[in-house]
């Protein structure tokens, strides 16, 4: 079954990095943020099954920081939102230099 | 201590080593100490109320009178009766001890030095090896000073007259405010020349070589306040170096075929290049340009007769006596090299033939009495140039020596001259120029000694018999007629003359430079000393004799001008009148000029001794036709104050003017190149392309960049994710591409 | 090196992956917000499947508590803080030549990963073929994960503390608005 969670973990992935590119809409941004996190989980599960049970205890630490980003990322966006009153990509630049 | 001392043949120690010659390092050293120490002194400000102690305004620029009397005008306003206190530098007993000093007590261990030579009669040089100054790769030299004869007779000639003119200067320049700085120039000129003549190799000799140019510049340039000077310091200085330039190539062609540079071993290995080829003589050619930079022959002369805007003694030490006959003494000593192309030679002397008779016909002509005096040391160098030239090196040497004495004879007379000159017009608050001819006249009546001596200079500048000059100038004609039949030279072709015919002409041009010479000499004589005055009536009263301490080395020197010629007496002479020991120098410097004289004398006939005589009196009767002439022709009395002076017309006006070759050169040379250094360097290289195009190219450049990268900050959240994934597709791309 | 395994477990494995596919691909093309997070959620439902059929039960559990329980719910408030839901403000996707653009990027990253995949493991990495099922015997499900993490891994859980402690406060501030902030 490796090899087919790979390929799996590898879509999933790729799906993730597709909807980055092409979402304007920063929470959905974050969400395939997630899904990618997620892909890298399966991988490490996979993995794990045949090479030990570290890439489980790694899981957990995956799955606490990407916790933790989520809420600090979150927060990061209701306080744009605050500001802009609006999530689009587009409108938040004021990093332009 | 890091003294070695180097074997210079097989195991047998030099018969000099452990004498008092181990101490040769001490004889540049003295002079350097001293140096230090005046030059120390001269920081230390002494006046209180001058702006600067080391400048003085108070002295006028020798030579331009118009400065004076501003000067003086107000000085008269402002400080009153003060004018004519002695404004002494505090430190000026001192340097007064201390500066001839060290010069005396290197005269004295040369004198040593030179008795434990004539004991020993070393046959090869006596090498001091210090330490290795330059050791890269092929290259070798070291910081090593060679004593030889040749070394000898310069070492002599440098400390001793050097001496009297220190003592001289102590005199001269006592009221000079820049007395210690003076001294401390005079000290570090000395130095580097000693540095010249010891030198055991090349470069060494090139340290002393730039070492005297530098101190000629400071020397000339010494009252740098008024541009003149300050401008005759760097034309002697450039042009100085434009010859230098020639004495590198010659040294790097030496290192490129040869691969040593030091005197014993160039002599040894310069038999393995080819007699005649173009290498030697272009090497030989090279080095001669360095000589006409220093020794102020053709094309590089026109800085001697600026350089008279410096103070006299320092003219007669380093523009009569020694610094302009290191070109001479750099011939000499490479004898070696110069003895193998007789191209080269001949070529040294066709210019010094012909720098000796234009020189002297441009001294017909000066008024100032120091311009007299330097073309006419222009003229004797084309002198010493033909005679190392025809490879008759005793005879160059020799004239060097006796030259020496004249001239600082002829400048220091001037000097006196000049300063009582300077103190007449100095009482009266005159603006006359105090070194124009034409202002003076009949000071043989004020100035008793220094008129005996300045006509025993001129007697034997004109070569009369039994002086000094006499002998050695005869003794270079002698050889230049006897190298035209037979020798080397006589064989060669020069441009096409050949030698033989060549070498007569040569001849014949120094038999005419020396009727000019006797010439240009008595008609200075006889408008300083004889004739009416012209000195004005309020200024006579205070025209006297200078101190004793000047006219001491006035006597000393005239003593050495009378009884110099007995140096070297030649064997046509001594035959008929067993005048004393024959051939002294010529035996003295046989080690080590004998094999290169005897290469290119070798087959040239001895001239029999009846036709030696005949020329002899030939020359003397030149001489003393010359001085007739001038007696004759030159009326004293008719010759106008410069005040009242009529501007020279034609022929002769070219001639006062120098035949505008100062002219000339500016023309063609400075102009042009300050045209190219505005127009070109300036305007497209340094500003256009330097500036422009680097620095403020390179400053857009970055901006430009700096530019592009900001368009990569468009703060635009969604483009920075999809840099970073191409970015991360590319970097995968490496993996998986290999 | 894998066992054979029985037609049910391969079956449902298919299944699974299949379901998770699909809703991640759902969720991607969803312009609403609260819509592709519930599409979301399916994906992480479907992948604690799978990670239960990978003998990984606890994580398995982990994950419907912690993503779909947690963070997605996170999410889904936002989404409803902002009032991002009407379907008037919604112009989400970029253009067509973005999408394609997106999607050839993404054809090549797959492709890459596809290679890399195939790489062969280093030889230290491969433990004993029953390693898991005896560690499952020894000390179950919780167990095998609690172990390393509290003896090896300690420092890294001590450190994953002190991140989370760092990212409550700042979610904190960060969220807490002008009208609280003082004066």
């Amino acid at each position: 079954m490796l090899a087919e969670s790979l390929a799996l973990t590898a879509a999933l992935f790729i799906i993730g990095v597709v909807g980055v590119l092409i979402h304007r809409n920063a929470i959905i941004i974050f969400m395939c943020v997630e899904l990618m996190l997620t892909a890298v989980n399966l991988t490490f599960v996979a993995f794990s099954r045949f090479y030990g049970t570290a890439g489980q205890v790694f899981v957990v630490f995956v799955m606490t920081v990407s916790a933790a980003e989520a809420a600090v990322g979150l927060a990061i966006i209701i306080a744009i939102f605050r500001h802009r009153q609006t999530v689009d990509l587009r409108n938040i630049n004021l990093l332009k230099g | 201590m890091f003294l070695q001392t180097a074997v210079s043949a097989a195991a047998v120690a030099h018969p000099l080593s452990g004498t008092i010659a181990e101490w040769v390092w001490l004889l540049p050293v003295l002079p350097l100490a001293g140096f230090v120490i005046n030059g120390l002194l001269s920081l230390n400000s002494a006046h209180f109320g001058a702006a600067d102690p080391n400048i003085s305004d108070h002295h006028p620029p020798e030579g331009g009178a118009e400065a004076l009397a501003s000067s003086h005008a107000e000085e008269a306003e402002e400080a009153g009766d003060d004018h004519h206190a002695v404004r002494r530098h505090r430190w000026a007993g001192v340097v007064s001890v201390v500066g001839p000093g060290v010069l005396i007590l290197s005269f004295l261990l040369a004198l040593g030095i030179w008795q434990a030579m004539a004991t020993t009669h070393p046959e090869a040089p006596f090498i001091q090896r210090y330490f290795s100054w330059m050791p890269v790769g092929d290259l070798q030299i070291d910081a090593a000073l060679q004593l030889d004869q040749l070394s000898m007779v310069m070492i002599l000639v440098v400390t001793g007259v050097g001496a009297l003119i220190h003592v001289f200067s102590v005199g001269y320049m006592r009221d000079d405010p820049g007395y210690p700085r003076y001294f401390s120039y005079l000290n570090l000129f000395v130095f580097f020349m000693l540095m010249l003549v010891l030198g055991a190799n090349y470069p060494v000799l090139f340290v002393g070589w730039e070492g005297v140019g530098l101190c000629s510049y400071l020397l000339i340039g010494f009252w740098f306040n008024d541009k003149v000077n300050a401008d005759a310091g760097k034309k002697a200085f450039i042009l100085n170096r434009i010859g230098d330039f020639g004495f590198l190539v010659a040294m790097f062609m030496l290192f490129a075929n040869i691969g040593v540079l030091d005197f014993i071993g160039v002599s040894a290995k310069a038999g393995d290049l080819v007699a005649g080829s173009p290498l030697i003589t272009a090497i030989c050619l090279f080095m001669f340009l360095g000589c006409t930079g220093k020794s102020a022959q053709i094309p590089l002369y026109v800085w001697l007769p600026d350089a008279m805007a410096g103070p006299t003694p320092v003219s007669a030490l380093i523009h009569a006596a020694t610094m302009v006959t290191a070109g001479v003494y750099l011939i000499a000593r490479s004898s070696f090299l110069f003895s193998l192309s007789p191209v080269a030679s001949l070529t040294v002397a066709v210019v010094g033939a012909v720098t000796a008779i234009f020189a002297a016909t441009i001294g017909l002509k000066q008024w100032d009495i120091k311009k007299v005096l330097a073309y006419s040391t222009i003229s004797q160098l084309g002198y010493m140039f033909v005679g190392v030239g025809v490879g008759a090196y005793v005879s160059g040497m020799f004239h060097l020596v006796t030259h020496s004495f004249f001239k600082a004879l002829l400048f220091l007379g001037s000097g006196s001259v000049i300063h009582a000159m300077h103190a007449a017009y100095h009482q009266t608050h005159s603006a006359e120029d105090a070194q124009d001819m034409r202002n003076m006249g009949g000071l043989k009546q004020y100035l008793p000694i220094t008129f005996v001596l300045m006509w025993i200079a001129t007697l034997a500048i004109s070569g009369i018999p039994l002086l000094s000059g006499f002998f050695s100038k005869d003794e270079i004609l002698a050889s230049v007629f006897a190298r035209a039949h037979g020798s080397t030279l006589a064989s060669a072709n020069w441009l096409g003359i050949p030698g033989g015919t060549l070498l007569y002409v040569i001849y014949g041009t120094g038999l005419a430079a020396a009727f000019v010479t006797a010439i240009y000499m008595t008609r200075l004589m006889l408008y300083t000393f004889h004739g009416p005055v012209r000195t004005g009536t309020q200024e006579e009263q205070y025209l006297h004799e200078p101190p004793w301490i000047m006219t001491s080395t006035l006597v000393i020197l005239g003593i050495l001008t009378v009884f110099g010629g007995w140096l070297n007496l030649p064997e046509v002479i001594t035959d008929v009148v067993p005048l004393g020991p024959r051939d002294l120098l010529t035996h003295w410097l046989d080690p080590v000029v004998g094999p290169a004289t005897a290469r290119i004398t070798a087959g040239a006939a001895q001239v029999p001794a009846a036709t030696e005589q005949a020329l002899i009196g030939v020359a003397v009767v030149i001489a003393v036709a010359g001085i007739v002439f001038a007696i004759g022709r030159l009326k004293p009395d008719r010759v106008p104050r410069k005040a009242d002076a009529i501007p020279e017309e034609g022929f002769e006006r070219v001639v006062a003017n120098k035949y505008y070759v100062d002219e000339a050169l500016d023309r063609t040379i400075v102009i042009p190149t300050y045209a190219v250094s505005r127009n070109f360097l300036w305007r497209i290289v340094d500003n256009g392309l330097i500036d422009g195009l680097f620095v403020n190219g390179s400053a857009a450049l970055a901006r430009s960049l700096g530019w592009v990268g900001s368009r990569l900050q468009t703060g635009n959240v969604g483009i920075y994710a999809w840099v970073l994934v191409v970015g991360v597709l590319a970097m995968l791309g490496a993996f998986t591409l290999r | 090196m894998e066992p054979h395994y029985p037609l049910f477990y391969v079956f449902h494995f298919y299944l699974f992956g299949v379901i998770a596919l699909a809703s991640a691909i759902a969720f991607v093309t969803r312009k609403n917000p609260v819509t592709a997070a519930l599409w979301l959620v399916n994906t992480m439902f479907s992948l604690a499947a799978l990670y239960v059929m990978l003998d990984a039960q606890f994580i398995g559990v982990i994950q419907v508590l912690l993503y779909a329980g947690a963070i997605m719910v996170v999410f889904l408030f936002v989404v409803m803080l902002l009032n991002l839901g009407h379907p008037s403000e919604l112009a989400d996707l970029r253009g067509t030549g973005w999408r394609l653009a997106a999607g050839l990027l993404g054809l090549g990253l797959l492709s890459e990963i596809m290679v890399i995949i195939r790489a062969k493991l280093p030889q230290q990495l491969i433990v004993p073929r029953d390693f898991n099922e005896q560690q499952l015997q020894k000390l179950n499900a919780v167990g095998t994960i609690a172990a390393p993490l509290f003896k090896d891994y300690l420092l890294a859980f001590e450190l994953t503390s002190v991140l989370l402690l760092v990212a409550i406060a700042g979610a904190v501030v960060l969220a807490r608005g002008r009208t609280v902030s003082a004066r």
